[in-house]
């Protein structure tokens, strides 16, 4: 059978990615320019016994996800930035509780309602550090539609593994414009499902430490019964302040990503290998990088483009080889600067590390990019 | 067809520039399996006023998803051209309507004029498919799909109901353009 194809906005195909993954259940409260991903899931959920829940605003949504997260369900909200801010105390309540749940945040810029109708990446900072205390965070920025469709299902896999919330990270360009979007046949893509306790209701503690430091869930309704609080806990679930436990607790939560960097990071490496300029660039703006490169290698400079396909955890290790090659990395994002503080971070001055930021809610285009790379070199 | 080629439908909101967007993106990714990228004006301003809708197609992937330079555009209003006519590469082309654009913004590429939504009225009765119309004569006039492909891509996107109309609109976009390369 021919498989399906057809030409989809970035944010249907982002649902769709969620529907192939199995999400079940969509909360969430409409707003500019992510409101497709939460119509295709009011159409197709319904079709394969699922739930949408529009909520009254964006915390409840969020709240309703981490609820039926619990109960076993894999979930998905999409919103922006106003809204991403409104949910960072349920993020932070979902990084302690370890709750699997998936956010979609197609930025529009800000501070606040900013501008809802143009493309931005500014929130990238914000998906790192915008709940408080110290925590882990998984955050995606696919390019395309077919890899939005691809990608989203990573974030469900990562959120379904490692037991905590996963962000998508998109700019409007991004979530509007239409592209062919092939769909996947079942079995053809990795679907991963949280791991389930074997052990009995009397023996379950569901924040126990086992090999992989990802405790097996039991969803509510199994017959466990356990206690969840955002407050630091023990492993049966229940507050405690015991230094110790507190410590390991913190510990263990961070860790269960820095060990596992590994499986989490993902890149792709355009031209990279002679490259004496590197454009850093992610999300749409990379497609700009892609045609800089293409055009300052016709005239003979040794560009390359490394794009994160996920930018956190930040892949320090190989920017760190990259600033030891290269002359310099050239960052390029539609904010103010954001991504380019953890490039000087891990870079440490072994190379120049330059940025190309646009906040006018128009893209970058590849003409700026190579402007800057002349005046780099 | 190896490289990029950009194309632009602009008019007034409502027209179903979009649409016909989609469909042309629809031609070449779907039915003729090459790469497209389809975008439009998004915001307060695509509602009544100028609107746009871009394509860009390519045998290759395409990067940079936006329009750079265009190599054929289409201006449905005098405010539209006036906005959206601008940047057309030396050598593309501009399609206008007669009847609502009569300042064709100059310049190194060749405007053709068709009165779109007289034609739609006249003679098929409708007004409602003067963006299939469009859509038929910018396909006569760039060859970027095949008249094949575009049919099969409008016939795929209307409702049963309206087949006919739209069949006999997108021909008539096309053959009109024809006899007007012809002369």
């Amino acid at each position: 059978m021919a498989k399906k194809i057809a030409l989809l906005q970035g944010n249907d195909a982002c649902a769709h990615g969620a529907l192939y993954a199995g999400c079940t259940f969509f909360g969430g409260y409409p707003i500019t320019p992510s409101t497709e991903v939460a119509e295709v899931m009011s159409q197709e959920l319904p079709k394969v016994g699922g739930t949408f829940m529009q909520m009254e605003d964006e915390i409840a949504a969020m709240a309703a996800i981490l609820g039926a997260s619990l109960a076993g369900a894999k979930v998905l909200d999409a919103t922006s930035g106003p809204g991403m801010s409104l949910k960072q105390e349920l993020i932070g309540y979902a990084c302690i509780a370890e709750i699997t749940c998936v956010v979609v945040n197609v930025m529009r810029g800000g501070p606040s309602t900013g501008m809802p109708t143009g493309p931005s990446q500014s929130d990238m900072q914000q998906a790192k550090w915008g709940t408080h205390g110290d925590h882990a965070a998984i955050v995606l920025t696919p390019a395309s539609c077919q890899e939005l469709y691809e990608e989203t299902g990573r974030a469900f896999n990562m959120a379904e593994k490692y037991r905590m919330p996963v962000q998508i990270q998109i700019d409007e360009i991004g979530a509007h414009m239409r592209e062919r979007v092939e769909f996947a046949e079942p079995g053809e893509l990795e679907v991963i499902d949280r791991e389930v306790t074997t052990l009995s209701p009397e023996e379950y503690e569901p924040y126990a430490d086992t090999e992989s430091i990802v405790a097996p869930l039991a969803p509510f309704g199994s017959g466990y019964r356990y206690h969840v609080t955002g407050l630091n806990k023990s492993a049966d679930g229940f507050p405690t302040t015991k230094a110790e436990l507190v410590a390991h607790e913190e510990q263990r939560q961070i860790d269960k990503v820095a060990l596992n960097a590994a499986d989490i990071e993902k890149n792709e490496e355009y031209q990279l290998e002679d490259a004496e300029v590197v454009l850093f660039a992610y999300g749409t703006t990379s497609r700009s990088a892609r045609y800089a490169v293409n055009e300052l290698r016709k005239e003979g400079v040794k560009a390359g483009m490394f794009r994160p396909l996920t930018m956190w955890p930040f892949p320090e290790k190989r920017i760190a080889e990259l600033a030891d090659q290269a002359k310099a990395i050239v960052c390029a994002e539609m904010n103010l600067g954001q991504m380019v503080i953890e490039i000087d971070r891990v870079a440490k001055g072994n190379c120049v590390v330059a940025h190309i930021g646009r906040v006018d809610g128009e893209p970058i285009n590849p003409g700026q990019i190579i402007d800057k790379v002349k005046e780099v070199l | 067809m190896a490289e990029r080629y950009e194309i632009r439908f602009s008019g007034a909101g409502g027209q179903g520039l979009i649409t016909a967007g989609i469909i042309l993106a629809e031609a070449a990714s779907i039915v003729d399996n090459k790469y497209a990228v389809q975008s439009q004006s998004y915001g307060p301003e695509a509602r009544g006023g100028a609107s746009k809708a871009e394509v860009i197609i390519s045998d290759e992937p395409i990067d940079y998803p936006k329009a750079t330079v265009v190599d054929a555009c289409l201006a449905m209003t005098q405010e539209a051209a006036d906005k959206y006519a601008v940047g057309i590469k030396p050598g593309g082309l501009l399609l206008i309507d007669t009847d609502f654009v009569k300042n064709a913004p100059k310049g190194d590429f060749k405007v053709y004029d068709m009165p779109i939504i007289r034609t739609a009225k006249e003679e098929i009765g409708r007004e409602i498919v003067a963006n299939v119309i469009a859509l038929g004569a910018m396909i006569a006039l760039t060859d970027v799909v095949s008249r094949e492909s575009g049919e099969t891509a409008v016939l795929r996107k209307v409702p049963e109901a309206f087949i006919d109309l739209n069949k006999k609109a997108y021909s008539l976009g096309f053959e009109k353009v024809k006899e007007l390369l012809a002369k």
